[in-house]
């Protein structure tokens, strides 16, 4: 599973920070940092984080083109 | 039978040439809006779709591994992916794209959405020696994070623009020491004009880099094939075990030199509906573009034709790309998004809206230059134009809104942490030309202040 966060839309209200604290940390004030392959075991706490998101700015999925057949 | 059916819209062969996060939305939205056809993606890289942004932050910091910064999928895509391969020419007339393989992938409409590359430092043999790295790639955020973990004793960053500076906030919370060479007055000063490059500037120095503007690298020194040092423009000599070539992008335009298609150094120039121009400024009705390859008119900054290298125009400009190849002439949608970006760095988040380069002026709304937060707003002929924040991210709608309504600069009472009136100052904003970094929001008509067209040596 990965995550994309669009930073343009996230304002550091940091729900994310506290639902999934071994993805997800704010660096200083205001800087999200994330793991964008999540970890094993975290995929609960990230889809709630994902939902938690005010301005929701979490995009969670399997890998894009993972499905297909890439030659 | 329906309209879209008679039109063969929602179906045929639709090819897009990039498998990078535009490339990726694209096709997302062909599918989501009823595109039932043979789509087929080309990607240069043997990777599927990742996301550039954490290279040059969390995998630099050792916080994640280069290989895990692939893209979730929004929805299922039904398509075929020809990555590792890269599209060498463009045939319009035979409506067909030939891959550097020699395969020839026939199609109904194209989507160009190739972006583009790290300007390589221009000496090659200087750019060979082991130690010298640019970042934009997947595979050299993974080199220099892995170069970076081996403790040189000096890295110099050569640009400082919003790469450079990232990737030397990077190293100072590593603890290595840092050198900043740039030509221009300051960092990111080519995109966020004076007042904020010489915030950058100090922020930088209490890092404890070694900032060096109005320099420039002119050599870089090796011995047995590695990095030793560099010379500067000013005489002075530095010993350093590892430089990051930060000088901007460069567009991925040469596959399309002999199309007939609008496409040069400088981008793809498209329509409002993101359909490219011929060489002769004929609109197309097959030919898409989105991204960073894109140069496009906006309507907000006096239908300049604009090229943006941030992340959110590259999936807002896929989606109406996408659109626009599924809908009929009246249903189409025109890319008007208001440009923003981020970047973080030295622990602090720095956002913008609208696009400071378009301004004569600025005043600071909130913070001081000597604070760890920030609020400048941009303005062009009495009007705003642009807002910048550091660690005030949530004023930016505010500001978004006035620059939709094109309001009134300097701005009115509120969204400011003082009484007195805000004092405009000069905003600026340098010829790209003096800079060592590009700006990663190319004007590249004129600045409106001056007549002056962007164009590259050697690019």
């Amino acid at each position: 599973m990965q995550i994309v966060v669009d930073l343009n839309r996230c304002q550091g209200y940091a729900q994310c920070v506290f639902l999934a604290p071994q993805v997800f940390e704010l660096h200083g004030e205001e800087a999200l940092l994330y793991v964008p392959a999540v970890p094993d075991g975290q995929d609960e706490h990230v889809l709630r984080a994902s939902a938690a998101c005010p301005v929701q700015a979490i995009t969670v999925g399997e890998q894009a083109g993972g499905d297909a057949g890439v030659e | 039978m329906s309209s879209e059916t008679r039109d063969g819209r929602r179906d045929g062969r639709i090819v897009i040439v990039g498998a990078s996060l535009a490339g990726l939305r694209a096709a997302e939205t062909l599918r989501d809006e009823g595109f039932e056809g043979e789509l087929t993606l080309v990607g240069d890289e043997p990777r599927l779709p990742y996301d550039r942004p954490p290279l040059s932050k969390q995998v630099l910091l050792g916080k994640a591994g280069a290989e895990d910064c692939g893209l979730p999928g929004r929805r299922a895509l039904d398509a075929r992916w020809r990555l590792g391969v890269s599209a060498t020419g463009l045939d319009p007339a035979g409506k067909s794209v030939v891959l550097a393989d020699g395969e020839r992938l026939p199609f109904d409409r194209l989507l160009i959405a190739t972006g583009t590359r790290a300007r390589p430092w221009p000496v090659p043999g200087e750019a060979a020696l082991e130690g010298v790295f640019t970042v934009r790639t997947s595979d050299d955020a993974d080199r220099l994070a892995t170069a970076l973990d081996a403790g040189p004793r000096r890295v110099l960053v050569i640009g400082a623009g919003f790469t450079g500076s990232e990737v030397a906030s990077a190293c100072r919370e590593r603890g290595l020491e840092v050198t900043v060479a740039e030509r221009g007055r300051a960092p990111l000063i080519g995109a966020l004009g004076g007042t904020v490059g010489d915030w950058a500037t100090k922020l930088q120095r209490a890092h404890g880099v070694d900032l060096r503007c109005g320099v420039t690298v002119t050599a870089l020194k090796g011995s047995g094939g590695r990095l030793t040092g560099a010379e500067f423009s000013d005489g002075s000599r530095l010993e350093a075990d590892v430089a990051v070539v930060c000088l901007g992008a460069v567009r991925n335009t040469e596959w399309l030199a002999d199309s007939g298609l609008a496409a040069g150094p400088r981008g793809v120039a498209c329509d409002a509906g993101c359909r490219v121009f011929t060489m002769y400024g004929i609109v197309t009705d097959d030919v898409f573009v989105a991204g960073d390859v894109a140069r496009f008119p906006h309507p907000l900054f006096e239908y300049q034709l604009i090229a943006l290298e941030h992340w959110g125009n590259a999936v807002a400009q896929a989606e109406v790309a996408a659109h626009n190849m599924v809908s009929p002439g009246p249903l189409r949608r025109p890319h008007l998004a208001v440009p923003s970006f981020w970047s973080s760095q030295f622990g602090l988040s720095v956002k913008s809206v609208g696009v400071p380069t378009f301004s004569d002026q600025v005043v600071i709304a909130q913070g001081s230059p000597e604070d760890r937060r920030l609020v400048a707003v941009y303005g062009y002929r009495g009007r705003i134009t642009a807002a910048v924040t550091v660690n005030r991210a949530k004023w930016l709608e505010h500001y978004q809104r006035l620059i939709e309504t094109a309001a009134p600069f300097p701005p009115g009472p509120g969204a400011a942490d003082r009484l007195a009136d805000l004092e405009p100052v000069p905003s600026d904003v340098p010829d790209p030309r003096v800079l060592t970094h590009g700006p990663t929001v190319a004007l590249t008509g004129h600045l409106p202040d001056r007549r002056l067209t962007l164009i590259r040596p050697g690019g």
